[in-house]
């Protein structure tokens, strides 16, 4: 690790997945002599959008309108989400899944070759365009094998950003780890886009994999740059039990319905609407019942399991997702992934089986703290899709709005930066050399050399994450989640003596898991923090001290900063254009 | 992962090789609890995180669509989140890493020569004109999707590169996930660039090179059938081929 080497680029993308993708295709068209470093701990195709199934929302059909998507958008993140944010969302959104389709993606289509759409929860119209379910999956290999013909991109696979090097007031390169020599190095970049995804990974029970440990967050978190609205995390309604591997909301969306341990269509008692037959013709309703939005149908889930109603299983309490009635061959067609995954994972087969769930930690609406072009407060530093939060996703984001999110927040954030980088050139380069010989030997001091270390990874790992689940899950309270703050701040203590067992520089995952859970530390601290300080319920973050939505004092965004003394809250307005707040109705009152 | 349903154990035996301390790979044995619902990739993190740290490996979703965490599974190219413990206890299970890859370390292998060849094929649409975006999606039938749409189902995990015996012997052989990604392309009837894939798919190191053994689909998790795609190009290249030797067959 004590070999230096300095890489260059005009602009840095950390992370490949979709968001870095997508922007770095932007920065590659805009301008072909300019140069694009792709960094990623993995290699692309391995990146998390390659998880997700049920598809992605535009407007395409002429019974939608960008009107009804941004109220959809607006109201299901219970008007928290910036309205002109999502405005620009909605109107960029149908460009950017054309410009998908003209790059390959196989959307799944009408008999006359226009694409076809489903219905998703918390949609006035059916507007979820999808590649059957796999569409994370297509969308990822598409944008990956379209960003090989730009001879301007290069990629560093199997690079782990440890530090944003920041000089003169600007961000101006990363110091990365390469995984296969153990070296540390400094790649320098006029301009830095972080797009890294979420950090389900600081909870037990997450959808996501194990690569999504909130880097990008607790990078620009580090760096001085604020996270924003950190306390709203998703559920999704429908994990499986165990292995928390998601059953897509599409399964809903084709008409499969939610059912507790006496058959009952439990939903319809918690204000989201009556049921109908599955078989008549107007199921499923949208915005309704099983369509409703992920954090009442989470809730409802809790309730439920109070009312005893839930069945107990090995890895706690679940329901059933019910698809049985629409018979095989329209689940192997529409959603064939539900079938493989049930089949494989749960052992049954939902052609003749219900599939038991129960909700499961999926997305962070919360991230990196920045303005509608991608911009965060340090100038040079962007941040795009899981790990960004503009905010469009407010309290609780629509299902199939984090795709296209990623793609129309990848291309302004890939223009915005292409054009940053144009205008800047790096500083000091000597200054941020020094930066990164310093982060690696910190690395070397702090794991590799350590001696005396008497605490486990992983232990740390498991009770960081049984806390944030004991403590700032569905429901949370004060004292709840004071008791989790305590909890982190013993654990950060403990990190401190951490003992690696791999001393060596060779693909060291053992130092990777580490750095893993110091960035989880932190990002799990902001939620936590963020989550005590708001005392109010409002879509996902739901304070049974406080149970009401208070906008005369939370119409806001938090914004947590990392201090010496701990973190500093500041709030920053809601932007409010065309829909004042109002209460969230699902189903016909 | 939640409570033991026995006190059952199954030995695992890892490949190691550290490549900074040793010459030569060895074995070693871990004896994990043996757990119905468990796949192999839930016994390698049960010995990192428990056990010994030092054991290196790639993995990511564990649901069988990332790709990361192919291996050698008793000598069988696999996933190791999809290979269940129970079809093998209570014998021992051994794993290696995917064969016909250097290795870098431990279970990790080289990736290098894969990705090359992914590119080498062009695996993108080429039109000669795009059509403007203002006007909308390129119309593709249910009946077109279908051409193509098994073979847009590769997740590059690389256990066809594992179980073919071709790319045992001949380096340069482009092999069969690639091959089957060219057809993707060359089938989608969105794309004009199946000239542009002729060499590397036409090539003396494409198709040609396929002996059929047939191997690569049997051990595809996502139902691909490269095997499938290298014939159906196989066909197609010999009608091309007949149609040059044909006097009035000679347009391009």
């Amino acid at each position: 690790m004590a070999e230096y080497e300095t890489l260059e680029a005009d602009i840095l993308v950390v992370g490949g997945g979709g968001a870095g993708l997508r922007a770095a295709i932007a920065c590659a068209e805009i301008d072909p002599s300019l140069s694009v470093a792709v960094i990623s701990k993995v290699y692309p195709m391995r990146s998390h959008t390659v998880a997700a199934e049920g598809g992605t929302a535009a407007v395409i059909k002429s019974n939608d309108s960008l009107e009804d998507h941004a109220y959809d958008t607006v109201s299901g993140s219970d008007w928290l989400a910036d309205q002109d944010a999502v405005w620009a969302f909605v109107k960029e959104a149908p460009e950017e899944l054309i410009q998908m389709e003209h790059w390959g993606c196989p959307w799944s289509r009408e008999p006359d070759g226009s694409v076809a759409v489903r219905p998703f929860g918390g949609m006035k119209t059916e507007r979820t365009w999808f590649a059957a379910d796999k569409t994370g999956f297509h969308m990822l290999h598409a944008l990956f094998q379209t960003s090989l013909k730009y001879d301007n991109v290069t990629r560093y696979d199997e690079w782990f950003v440890t530090k944003l090097l920041v000089e003169d007031g600007r961000c101006q390169g990363v110091a990365a780890l390469e995984l296969r020599t153990g070296k540390l190095r400094a790649i320098l970049g006029k301009a830095v886009i972080l797009c890294t995804g979420g950090a389900g990974r600081i909870f037990p029970f997450t959808t996501n994999g194990s690569i999504k440990t909130g880097d990008g967050m607790a990078l620009a978190y580090r760096a001085g740059v604020a996270l924003k609205d950190m306390e709203f995390v998703q559920y999704h309604p429908t994990g499986l039990p165990g292995t928390g591997i998601l059953i897509t909301e599409a399964a809903r969306g084709e008409g499969g319905i939610m059912v507790n341990k006496h058959g009952d269509r439990y939903l319809q008692h918690y204000d989201l609407g009556k049921p109908l037959d599955v078989h008549d013709p107007n199921h499923p309703q949208l915005r309704q019942m099983e369509l409703g939005p992920r954090d009442r149908l989470s809730q409802a889930f809790v309730k439920e399991m109070e009312k005893g109603n839930t069945i107990e299983g090995p890895y706690g309490d679940f329901i059933y997702l019910d698809v049985r009635h629409l018979g095989e061959k329209k689940i192997n067609k529409k959603i064939p992934f539900v079938r493989e995954l049930a089949k494989n994972y749960a052992g049954i087969d939902p052609v003749h089986e219900t599939i038991p769930v129960r909700p499961v930690v999926h997305y962070m609406m919360g991230g990196v703290h920045t303005d509608i072009e991608t911009a965060t407060s340090l100038p040079g530093l962007f941040a795009i899709g899981e790990c960004a939060c503009v905010s469009i996703n407010g309290a609780n984001r629509l299902g199939s709005n984090s795709l296209t999110e990623l793609l129309v927040f990848g291309a302004r954030g890939g223009k915005n930066a292409a054009e940053f980088a144009s205008e800047n050139a790096i500083s000091d380069k000597r200054a941020l050399e020094a930066q990164a010989r310093d982060e690696g030997e910190r690395i070397v001091r702090t794991f590799i050399l350590k001696q005396g270390g008497t605490e486990r990874i992983s232990t740390i790992r498991d009770q960081m994450t049984k806390a944030m689940e004991a403590g700032a899950g569905i429901y949370r309270t004060e004292s709840s989640l004071k008791e989790t703050w305590d909890t982190l701040m013993r654990l950060r203590e403990r990190f401190e003596k951490i003992a690696l067992d791999d001393r060596s520089n060779v693909y060291n995952t053992d130092l990777t898991t580490a750095l893993e859970l110091d960035f989880m530390l932190d990002v799990a601290a902001s939620v936590a923090f963020s989550a005590l300080e708001r005392k109010e319920s409002r879509g996902s973050h739901q304070r049974t001290d406080y149970p009401d939505r208070d906008d005369a004092k939370y119409l806001n965004h938090t914004l947590v900063y990392r201090t010496e003394a701990g973190p500093r809250v500041e709030y920053q307005d809601v932007v409010i254009t065309k829909w004042p707040p109002a209460e969230r109705t699902y189903g016909k009152k | 992962m939640g409570t033991p349903t026995t006190q059952r154990t199954i030995k695992l035996e890892v490949f190691r090789y550290r490549p900074e301390e040793e010459d030569e790979p060895t074995f070693q044995t871990y004896e994990v609890p043996y757990r119905e619902d468990w796949v192999v990739l839930d016994a390698l993190n049960h010995i990192k995180d428990t056990v010994d740290g030092t054991l290196s490996y790639r993995w990511s979703c564990r649901m069988g669509v990332c790709g990361s965490c192919g291996m050698m599974v008793n000598g069988y190219p696999k996933l190791t989140c999809a290979a269940f413990l129970r079809d093998y206890y209570p014998n021992a299970i051994r794993v290696e890493p995917l064969v016909n890859f250097p290795v870098e370390r431990d279970l990790v292998i080289n990736m290098d020569d894969f990705m090359r060849k992914l590119k080498a094929v062009k695996p993108w649409i080429i039109r000669k004109k795009e059509q403007p975006l203002a006007e909308g999606e390129y119309r593709q039938t249910p009946a077109e999707l279908a051409q193509y749409k098994q073979f847009s189902m590769c997740i590059n995990c690389m256990l066809c590169y594992s179980a073919c015996p071709v790319v045992g012997r001949e380096e340069g052989f482009i092999g069969p996930a690639v091959l089957a990604l060219g057809q993707r392309y060359n089938l989608d009837s969105r794309d004009q660039g199946r000239a542009q894939r002729q060499e590397t798919i036409f090539g003396h190191e494409g198709i040609w090179e396929c002996t059929f053994v047939g191997e690569c689909s049997t051990v595809c998790p996502k139902d691909v059938d490269p095997a499938g795609a290298i014939q159906m190009a196989k066909v197609q290249g010999a009608m091309e081929y007949m149609k040059t030797l044909l006097p009035w067959g000679q347009r391009s």
